[in-house]
């Protein structure tokens, strides 16, 4: 009984748990109820993604209404595998929500924190589980809605502009998110993805439907922060509590990301989008910039949050490039770097939740003798760092490994050039922190400061632990995306 | 002339979209920029339930002797899209009610400047 | 899959153990920290002999770590100049640590433990290097090397051992990451696989004109070669305290360059593919140009580290050209220089190292009358740099004698010029320093001046007799080295 209604329960579960937050109201009660369901979450979706690679695809009719009429939920291999993404990083950051936010948010407000979380979480996981285009706004607004309210939650002031930049540039890419879906009802009469994917053809040559493919484009690429629609990002990351960066770093972009490959590979087709429009190059234009512009612009940052926060403008760049390439290995490398840049960015968020615990903030003037002083976390935040730079044994090698594979197959090797050269600006910026971190000795007086608590380190470990693990065993996530990158070309062919 | 006028309802919605846009973008005033964005998802509104609209089709309520109806969905549709709306805007309030209690100001030029950023 | 040999984790597993160790016994006991180096160095190299038998005897032990994309592992898996490479590293870091106690303790310096720390780490990565079973290993393991060896290069701390940590890491990852990787990616899109396999794996899968500009790729993107342009960061590292300078800047880092080079130029590209490629051409001009600039600008140096480096860069150019020739002569001669120069520099270094810890000299200007008082540092200094030119009865005679023929093999008269150029430069720059010490007459010695720390002695003379040995009894190594090009 249960296990057939895992994907209902996937979504329904933390939508009802969030109300009850507020029922509970006791903010060391209400923590460990959302870890409890942050936990249900990730083994149901460990449950899921299992049954799809042993079984196949599961369907889902919701309240027995059979599609196209009633809405599906489909868990399929890419589908299970941003399951799994979303609720792991769910689930540990929740697991260092507890000291963080005790610290960092007005008791009062602390249960909101949660349910608001709890929300985002239901959101992004409703967005990856529906089968059903309309449905995907719903649970886009449902977790944009909450994203606004957890970033406007930080402590600086600074935190309500970005949440209300954030609410206008997030609102207007949700409404030509929904434009689009409307025009393709209009040209097709349904809202099933896959009956889309199949009906689609039909009348792939009118200008509604190319209409409805660029309002899609737009506003998907709004979402996921690809440069220059990338505006709202840096000062929500830099703002947000710890607690929240962390989370939407490492799922928020992840989840756009997974609707651009959707609508564009499995309902337009692979054709469509990349022969007669021309998705590749477009994409292609601004994935470049996307990784150098973001990149240069980190290394001035003073904020440590918002260098990290424009270093994943980049890497959104790096996961979009894979995809611009529409090819198997292209595919592959981006949605690699979907689990893989979640790992490590999350990790160093957490990490530098951990400096702000005790210093406040993370600026670059907080890192001076960080070495000595916290060297767990400074060791998070360099491992993190390599990560990111691309170095062997991590997570950001694999993925950068297939992106330039990927690059050359295409006969692109100025693009190539590109993804390196990427890479090296990572290693500017991660090292500005090392030396800060390593080379100044403080004074024993002045500090009053030690490592991070325990309850914070055990989750940044476990993230990076991840992303060297990942790097070192990739049997689980290059098999998922390299079978989930050909089903999405076998797609729209 | 009947590209004009046969379709009118889309270039209200046209009009309507284009409109609230600009004011999102050129208004430093943030409840105006509210004020916009609900103009935009209006108009998005409108195009849903215009495409809905079958020709001679009456509203969809089963009557004897009526053949065509017009589509209900996009009606059903919007009224979430409606939520969202109301969703949305509420909590764009609720945030500039913070903003001008810590600012004392809801003019964007004005807050960054005094948070000297861009 | 062949039988999983341990023997070679277990050699890489235990200096890690040791610097585990070190850590945990810190600085409460310095002796017991100091002994579990030299006994984990003895016991390494101790456990290095029998698998230079098996090699010997034509056996290829390998061993399989992980597999980070499918079809290529990391493995390790062992061959004659990987032996070779492995032989040099274990055996000069038993000496170099008997030395690092007498010069880290004479010298004062700080944040001993560290230093001894990431020195294990740094070998054990260094071993994965000589034992890596293919190119994707090897790449993984020269990476990890520049890493690990950062906090030694700025073991001071202070704001020049920043600079110079910049530069290192700047050029090393810059060109690894921007050339060296994209080599290897494009290697492993034209061929399939990165095993290193004799003949190489690259004939007949693109035009000569793609393979040119993967061959140079390769050779400039491996930095720790420091061919010229990309030969700034082995005098920055020089701020590192003088056994780091001596055993990972003269032989562990560079000699992993070079070694690569050769490994990539036999069994990657093979020598028969490489012998037609327009790209070498090139390259054998860039690197002529750098082994003579490279000694010009060791002329003008007054550090006695900073001549030292500049002529190791100019070594390392013999070893180049040896590995791009792309005649048997070739490659035997370079796999020797790797040996013979490891311990002819590593002996120099030692000097430079003794001369600073007793007289606190480090400028050669400073060394007028030196000699009197240190006449075992000087004489060994004398060694070393009388094999580093190539002079009978030192081991780097033999080195020499190979390239020599390799460059006649190949029919370029040209480069047996440069080389012979190179060698009288070598006289120049090197030979003034003894003079200096023994001849001139002091200008105001301090008093109290005496010999270097005894453990330094030790080091010097082991290293400066081996130079003589190696003269002597090559065999061994010539063995391994004409086995490469079996």
């Amino acid at each position: 009984m249960i296990s057939d209604n895992l994907p209902a329960l996937q979504v329904v579960l933390p939508l009802i748990a969030a109300p009850l937050c507020l029922i509970i109201h006791r903010p060391k009660l209400v923590w460990l109820f959302a870890l409890f369901i942050c936990l249900i979450s990730l083994g149901i979706s460990i449950e899921l993604l299992s049954a799809v690679i042993n079984t196949g695809p599961i369907s889902y009719e919701m309240g027995d209404w059979a599609p196209p009429w009633g809405i599906e939920y489909r868990v399929d291999k890419i589908s299970g595998f941003v399951l799994l993404i979303v609720s792991m990083i769910g689930a540990v950051v929740m697991l260092y929500a507890g000291k963080s936010i005790e610290h960092e948010i007005a008791p009062h407000k602390q249960t909101l924190f949660y349910s608001a979380y709890l929300l985002c979480l239901t959101g992004l996981l409703g967005i990856v589980i529906t089968g059903d285009a309309f449905n995907i706004f719903v649970f886009l607004e449902i977790s944009s809605l909450s994203t606004y309210t957890l970033v406007s939650l930080g402590k600086d002031r600074r935190a309500l502009t970005a949440a209300f930049q954030y609410l206008i540039m997030g609102t207007l890419g949700a409404t030509f998110i929904l434009i689009g879906i409307g025009l393709m009802y209009m040209m097709t009469g349904t809202l099933n993805i896959l009956d889309l994917a199949q009906r689609i053809p039909e009348v792939l040559e009118t200008r509604t439907i190319r209409a409805a493919f660029a309002f899609l484009t737009v506003g998907i690429c709004l979402k996921l922060a690809l440069f220059p629609l990338h505006l709202w990002l840096p000062n929500s990351y830099a703002y947000a509590p710890s607690s929240a960066s962390a989370f939407l770093s490492a799922t928020a972009t992840k989840v756009a990301i997974y609707v651009l490959l959707r609508f564009v590979f499995t309902i337009f087709g692979v054709t469509f989008a990349f022969e007669i429009m021309p998705m590749g190059t477009v994409l292609m234009l601004m994935a470049i910039p996307a990784i150098l512009i973001g990149s240069t612009v980190a290394i001035f940052q003073q904020n440590i949050k918002r260098m990290l926060a424009y270093s994943s403008v980049a890497q959104i760049g790096y996961m979009i490039l894979g995809i611009s390439f529409a090819s198997v290995t292209g595919l592959t490398s981006g949605i690699l770097h979907l689990f893989n840049h979640a790992l490590m960015k999350g990790g160093l968020f957490l990490a530098l939740g951990g400096i702000a615990y005790h210093m406040g903030a993370a600026r670059i003037e907080h890192f001076k003798g960080l070495g000595q002083i916290m060297p767990w976390t400074m060791a998070a935040i360099v491992v993190g760092g390599l990560s990111l730079i691309g170095v062997p044994l991590t997570v950001g090698f694999i993925s950068k490994w297939y992106l330039v594979l990927a690059a050359l197959e295409q006969g692109y090797w100025p693009i190539a050039v590109v993804v390196l050269v990427g890479s090296l600006l990572a290693v500017i910026y991660m090292w500005k922190l090392v030396e800060a971190a390593y080379f100044n000795n403080v004074e024993p007086s002045e500090v009053v400061v030690k490592e991070a608590p325990l309850q914070l380190l055990i989750p940044t470990w476990l993230l990076i632990g991840a992303s060297i693990y990942f790097g070192i065993n990739t049997d689980l996530t290059i098999g998922v995306a390299q079978q989930a990158a050909e089903m999405l070309m076998g797609a729209g062919q | 002339m009947n590209t004009f006028l046969g379709l009118y309802n889309y270039w209200i919605v046209i009009v309507l979209m284009m409109t609230g846009f600009y004011i999102v973008i050129a208004q430093g005033n943030l409840i105006k920029k509210v004020v916009g964005l609900n103009i935009f998802q209006t108009s998005v509104i409108i195009l849903y339930v215009s495409m809905g609209k079958v020709k001679d089709g009456a509203a969809p309520i089963l009557t004897d002797g009526i053949e065509i109806y017009s589509n209900p969905l996009p009606h059903v549709l919007m009224l979430t899209a409606i939520v969202v709306g109301v969703a949305t805007t509420a909590l764009a309030l609720a945030l500039i009610v913070r903003i001008y209690e810590d600012y004392g100001s809801i003019e964007e030029d004005d807050i960054h400047k005094q948070d000297g950023s861009f | 899959m062949e039988q999983q040999h341990y023997l070679m984790p277990l050699i890489m597993v235990l200096p890690l153990i040791a610097a585990a160790l070190i850590r945990i016994i810190g600085d409460k006991n310095p002796n017991l920290r100091e002994a579990v180096s030299i006994i984990t160095a003895i016991i390494v190299f101790g456990l290095l002999i029998p698998l230079a038998n098996m090699v010997m005897q034509g056996e290829r032990p390998s061993f399989l770590i992980a597999e980070p994309f499918p079809g290529i592992p990391i493995e390790l898996s062992l061959e004659p100049l990987g032996m070779m490479f492995a032989l040099i590293a274990g055996f000069l870091w038993i000496i170099t640590t008997v030395y690092a106690i007498g010069y880290m303790r004479g010298h004062h310096e700080k944040n001993q433990t560290r230093f001894y720390m990431f020195f294990a780490i740094a070998i054990s990565v260094t071993l994965g290097v000589a034992f890596s079973g293919n190119l994707f290993t090897l790449f993984v393991f020269y990476e990890v090397l520049t890493l690990s060896t950062y906090p030694l290069v700025t073991h001071a701390g202070t704001d020049a051992a920043r600079r110079a940590g910049r530069v290192y890491l700047g050029i090393l990852l810059s060109t690894s990451i921007c050339f060296l990787l994209l080599a290897l990616i494009w290697t492993y899109y034209l061929a399939g696989t990165l095993e290193f396999t004799s003949g190489g794996i690259l004939s007949g899968t693109a035009s000569n004109m793609t393979l040119s500009v993967i061959l140079l790729l390769f050779f400039f993107g491996v930095g720790k070669a420091a061919i010229m342009p990309f030969h700034r960061w082995l005098p920055a590292a020089m701020v590192a305290p003088t056994p780091v300078s001596a055993l990972l800047h003269a032989v562990a880092v560079v000699k992993a360059g070079v070694f690569t080079l050769i490994k990539i130029s036999v069994y990657i590209f093979g020598i028969n593919t490489l012998i037609e490629l327009p790209g070498r051409e090139i390259l054998l001009y860039v690197v002529a140009i750098s082994i003579l600039l490279a000694s010009l600008t060791a002329m003008t140096k007054d550090n006695l580290k900073a001549r030292l480096a500049y002529s190791t860069i100019s070594q390392l150019g013999y070893v180049t050209l040896g590995a791009i020739l792309a005649t048997s002569a070739g490659i035997i001669g370079a796999s020797m220089h790797i040996v013979m120069h490891a311990f002819a520099k590593i002996t120099l270094f030692f000097a430079a190292g003794a001369i600073l810890v007793a007289a606190h000299k480090s400028e050669i200007s400073q060394l007028d009358g030196l000699g009197r008082k240190m006449p075992f540092t000087f004489a060994a200094y004398t060694i070393g740099a009388l094999s580093i030119i190539g002079m009978p009865p030192f081991g780097g005679m033999w080195s020499k004698w190979y390239l020599a023929l390799g460059t006649l093999q190949a029919g370029e008269l040209f480069l047996l010029a440069t080389l012979m150029i190179s060698s009288l430069l070598n006289i120049a720059y090197l030979l003034p320093i003894p003079l200096r010490g023994f001849i001139r007459q002091p200008e105001n010695q301090e008093p109290g001046l005496k010999e270097a720390p005894l453990n330094c002695l030790i080091a010097m003379t082991v290293t400066s007799v081996m130079c003589l040995v190696l003269f002597i009894y090559p065999d061994p190594w010539y063995m391994l080295a004409s086995m490469i090009v079996d």
